[in-house]
């Protein structure tokens, strides 16, 4: 159940930063609370350089992101500009697989992708002319006619409404802001090393940068991992309450069943205390070895269960890509989760001895013999 | 010399409600060497009174010496440590350690002492030879009758060369050719090793081959008749 909950949230996550934002983002300082076209940054190599020295970035994603009037002959659609590097692009979003007609732009491509929502809205095919207006850099005028080159199916269904994505340098040129970015996404070997790279940057560019990572960028889904969380713990409460109970009953009985066997080995002379560290040993191993053997039959099945989330379908899988998130039911195989539900159970076994160890303690030799 | 010396020896359960008077004053003493049947009717006090001979129970008033100890001094630990050395148990229903072997179970009480390994594996070998095991020393509990178990029983209660053996009704499960058996050993143990055997039970047979019978009744010792047997080992193992 954790193992698919966890999963679950890794797949949110994964969707989310790897579909657009980045683990982390650098912009101009102040940016994010006002996202203006007028707030750059310069495109630096020393900039860049700074960001690379971490091993754990794999990627960084140049962007310059603004908004316009996009129109044809008869209609027009507010719609959001992405100017990117086609191909630092695709490394972290896979975006050329979702190109549903057309091709794949370059770095040096005079045409643009549209999303599919928009093409169908405004009738644009490939090779059809996109016009936008729009507000470029200081008050300049932002307008151009760009040929669609391609349509591409974004899984957001309010980016798939209004995205149009660009080759960066023709986006600098519409906009009037020759090599200036609003913000250099940046992708990680794994998701441990937000904060340590986040920390890192944060400290290398100081107060003229913003860098973010994606929990600040995207505190929504936060709350709502936060909120799912919650209530998957309370569960995982329940089910410890009911596993608590299975250990306590068995412990219980295994004493019960022994009490006359502790009368006769502390009438012969053994001592309480060497008693009490032999079923602290016995206990110990026994919950060890449940460990063990759940460890060894659960383990495959989530391995097998990680290689092959459950599809969902029908109604239901088209509410959760709506969300825009991928359709499955995913399970983690974080190390995390066989650590955290190993001690909980060696702890459960843990407070269980209390009850042996009472008995034990206030056992009459001659009561037990009876 | 008396190794048991018990005085005013009084044990009342459940005192502040309906108290039963399960010891009303008794007064004992028991040589080394002797063999001491306890008898007397259900409930009459015999296994009270071997419980506290054996430290098992705390006598409500009255004074249990061993061995010159005044064993209501000792600590909870001290008293078990005091047992663990001075007293050896026979209990009615064997109570064998079910997942050890015979050999196990009498090498486990030398263990609890701290003998070295040769010292406790030898000893535990001429013990079970002496109580006719020899050939069954590797087989469990469940794989013994109900006398092989408590041959080995003794032979336990033995290994940790105690001062007397305590013996709650040991021939009280078991059938007359093993009683027999029990019996015949029980002597020879105390004529060969001047080993002192107190036991309590209701078993005719074996009230006869004791050398000293206290009766009890209702808490108090009615009748303590030292017998005139010498008993033949021989003419037992015959009858």
């Amino acid at each position: 159940m954790r193992s698919m909950q966890l999963g679950s949230y890794s797949n949110m996550i994964k969707n989310s930063v790897e579909a657009y934002s980045g683990y982390i983002q650098v912009h101009d300082s102040g940016y994010w609370e006002n996202k203006s076209i007028n707030r750059l940054l310069e495109d630096s190599d020393s900039l860049r350089s700074e960001l690379t020295t971490n091993q754990a970035v794999k990627y960084v994603i140049p962007r310059l992101e603004t908004f316009a009037l996009a129109a044809t002959e008869n209609l027009s659609k507010g719609v959001a500009i992405i100017g990117t590097d086609p191909e630092a692009e695709n490394h972290m979003t896979g975006i050329a697989d979702k190109i549903s007609a057309g091709k794949y732009i370059t770095a040096n491509s005079d045409g643009v992708l549209i999303s599919e929502g928009l093409s169908e809205y405004l009738s644009l095919g490939v090779n059809d002319t996109l016009v936008l207006l729009g507000q470029g850099y200081h008050g300049t005028n932002a307008v151009g006619k760009f040929p669609v080159t391609g349509i591409i199916k974004l899984v957001n269904p309010q980016m798939n409404n209004n995205t149009v994505y660009m080759p960066l340098s023709l986006c600098q040129y519409y906009n009037g802001s020759n090599n200036m970015l609003t913000s250099l996404a940046i992708v990680l070997d794994s998701y441990e090393s937000v904060a340590p790279v986040t920390s890192e940057l944060k400290a290398k560019l100081g107060s003229e940068y913003e860098v973010m990572d994606w929990e600040e960028m995207q505190p929504e889904l936060v709350q709502l991992i936060q909120s799912d969380n919650a209530g998957g713990i309370i569960m995982l409460g329940i089910l410890y309450m009911v596993i608590a109970f299975g250990i306590f009953g068995t412990i219980m009985m295994m004493t019960i069943e022994r009490i006359r066997e502790f009368g006769v080995l502390i009438s012969i002379g053994m001592q309480k205390v060497r008693l009490s560290v032999l079923i602290f040993f016995e206990t110990l191993l026994i919950g060890i070895s449940g460990l063990f053997i759940s460890f060894i039959a659960g383990v495959p099945l989530l391995y097998y269960m990680h290689q092959h989330p459950i599809p969902l379908t029908g109604d239901a899988a088209k509410s959760i890509e709506e969300m825009g998130y991928e359709p499955i039911i995913p399970f983690s195989l974080a190390p995390e989760i066989f650590f955290t539900q190993g001690i909980s159970i060696l702890l459960i076994v843990l407070v269980c001895l209390f009850y042996p160890y009472f008995r034990l303690w206030y056992l009459k030799p001659a009561e037990a013999l009876k | 010399m008396s190794v048991i010396e018990i005085t005013n020896l009084q044990k009342i359960y459940n005192p502040k409600k309906i108290p039963v008077h399960a010891l009303n004053g008794i007064n004992l003493s028991i040589e080394e060497g002797e063999f001491t049947a306890i008898v007397g009717p259900s409930g009459s006090g015999k296994s009270t009174l071997l419980n506290m001979i054996g430290g098992l129970d705390e006598p409500t008033e009255g004074k249990v010496i061993i061995n010159g100890v005044d064993i209501s001094t000792l600590s909870g630990r001290q008293l078990i440590d005091f047992r663990l050395k001075n007293i050896g148990f026979v209990f009615q229903n064997y109570s064998l350690l079910p997942v050890l072997t015979a050999r196990e179970n009498v090498e486990f009480i030398m263990q609890l002492q701290g003998r070295k390994k040769l010292e406790y594996k030898q000893r535990a070998e001429q013990l079970l030879e002496e109580v006719g095991l020899a050939e069954r020393m590797d087989n469990r509990p469940s794989h013994l009758s109900g006398g092989q178990q408590q041959r080995v029983a003794v032979a336990r209660a033995l290994a940790s060369k105690p001062k007397f053996i305590l013996a709650d009704e040991p021939t009280a499960n078991l059938d007359s050719h093993s009683t027999n058996e029990l019996l015949e050993m029980m002597l020879k143990l105390n004529q060969e090793e001047n080993m002192t055997f107190i036991f309590s039970t209701h078993d005719q047979r074996v009230i006869d081959k004791a050398r000293r019978v206290v009766s009890i009744v209702d808490g108090k010792i009615e009748e303590d008749i030292f017998t005139s047997n010498t008993v033949d080992l021989k003419e037992s193992h015959e009858n």
